[in-house]
């Protein structure tokens, strides 16, 4: 089993993949949830509705379905406009759906983590005078930031092992390396269990991340004994 | 959109819909079963056990759920004991496979929820059972379980949709569940956006129906609650002060 059977590298670049992946869907995902808690909040019934709608139909459906349908949907929207046959990116479609699945839990966690701000804080904002923009930016923000980091770092947690499904669509990521190595050594177990010992890693390093993130945060607060 | 071709393949997905029916009420079940003992034992104070369950939660949870079913569905059949054992002829059974995993992960899930559910139980009912000399297997049958698990029911509803959606993983390994069904049917005339749709919709009922459930659940387990706040109604107020007055007036 030396290098394991030549597959190490292999394995690494997946690893790699999985993570980067997860990251870029985590960072656009936050700007989707906080675009569509915004929405919710909106006094525009239209805009309220239609993220209502967003969050209930992505949270009601499968992953592996919103991934299939990205997929499969986008080749063959992109082959009717262009009007020849285009294969959708493995890794753009597969971070599209991760996107948009994360920013539907994540919008219900700002929602949730906005309410928890004071509203005398909002008030007090706004009788001094600043702009809905500014009330947003520095006092709704910085203050929901604490409240939304536990149910963020479950959702980043979510995600992390949610990258393992774009291996259907053929994306090289972890997954799909252990299953090329399985399938030309016949050894199926030894390389499913390093992907799931190094998935394991990967949440055990976030969740000491997360413990740190959030005492962080907890800094400036006062808690009773 | 072809809406003749959603019709005709209509029937197709129900039949799908049918097994992931059945995978996800069959994890449900067996997860439940697996998990009321463990969070049990989780919120026991040897540290021993404690440790040992958090272990089984803490990978079960930590890794995704399509590495642990390729790992029972490939990986098995690669030891010779099992294959040799009586265990092979489950093992070799996709639809085993997939309840074995899937019931294991909904355990591990539920595991942790409802340990939060007892943890959440307040001290004082436990000390009222205890002074009331109820044995250890009467307070937990009769205040621990039944109040810990109303405690944790919003949490577990989630659970169970979350299985649902889970359930779709099973279509890796050729089961033909609803996906599965719908990525047969596309490979075969390969017009995604009808079918994939169809089939979303499809789990979008099934999420509806579950949510429902669970709500009703939620406010028939709560009653005594609701029953306390009636008592404030100024409705029911004057109704028990007419019938106070008319029970003066036979007693007169």
């Amino acid at each position: 089993m030396t290098e394991l059977q030549g597959f190490g590298d292999q394995i690494a670049l997946g690893a790699f993949t999985t993570l980067r992946t997860a990251l870029t869907s985590l960072a656009l995902g936050i700007g989707v949830g906080l675009c569509g808690a915004a929405a919710k909040r909106s006094r525009v019934r239209i805009i309220r509705w239609l993220a209502g709608c967003y969050t209930t139909i992505v949270r009601g459906v499968p992953e592996l379905l919103i991934i299939l349908i990205l997929y499969f949907g986008g080749t063959v929207a992109l082959t009717t406009v262009f009007g020849r046959y285009v294969e959708v990116d493995a890794f753009a479609a597969g971070v599209f759906a991760l996107t948009i699945v994360f920013g539907a839990y994540a919008t219900e966690v700002f929602r949730a983590a906005i309410q928890a701000v004071p509203s005398g804080q909002i008030e007090a904002a706004q009788a001094l005078g600043l702009s809905r923009f500014c009330v947003w930016c520095f006092v709704i923000l910085p203050q929901m930031w604490r409240y939304a980091l536990p149910g963020l770092g479950n959702l980043w947690l979510t995600l992390l092992k949610d990258t393992a499904l774009i291996s259907v669509v053929g994306l090289e990521d972890l997954m799909r390396k252990s299953s090329i190595a399985a399938g030309s050594t016949h050894d199926p177990l030894t390389f499913y269990s390093i992907a799931a010992s190094l998935y394991l890693l990967f949440t055990s390093v976030s969740l000491v991340g997360l413990t740190w993130l959030e005492r962080r945060a907890d800094r400036g607060v006062r808690f009773a004994k | 959109m072809n809406l003749h071709l959603i019709v005709e393949v209509l029937p197709r997905l129900l039949e799908g819909m049918f097994l992931t029916a059945k995978l996800t009420a069959a994890s449900v079940a067996f997860g439940l079963l697996i998990a009321v003992p463990l969070a049990l034992l989780r919120t026991s104070p040897s540290s021993v056990l404690s440790y040992t369950i958090f272990l089984y939660t803490f990978v079960f949870r930590g890794t995704p759920l399509l590495v642990q079913l390729f790992l029972i569905y490939y990986g098995a059949g690669q030891l010779e004991w099992i294959r040799s054992s009586a265990a092979w002829s489950i093992l070799r059974d996709p639809f085993w496979c997939a309840l074995i995993a899937f019931s294991l992960n909904n355990g591990a899930y539920t595991t942790e929820i409802l340990r939060g559910g007892i943890r959440a139980v307040p001290s004082g009912e436990i000390e009222a059972a205890k002074a009331l000399g109820m044995s250890y297997a009467l307070r937990i049958r009769r205040i621990v379980l039944p109040a810990g698990f109303r405690l944790a029911l919003p949490a577990y509803a989630n659970e169970v949709v979350l299985m649902l959606k889970a359930s779709s993983l099973a279509s890796t390994i050729t089961l033909m569940e609803l996906t599965g069904t719908a990525r047969k049917i596309v490979a075969q005339t390969f017009s995604p956006y009808e079918v994939f749709i169809s089939a979303a919709l499809i789990y979008l009922g099934f999420t509806f129906l579950i949510v429902h459930v669970f709500g009703r659940l939620e406010r028939h387990m709560a009653k005594h609650q609701q029953r306390a706040k009636l008592k404030n109604n100024s409705r029911s107020h004057r109704r028990a002060a007419a019938k106070i007055s008319a029970s003066q007036k036979v007693a007169s």
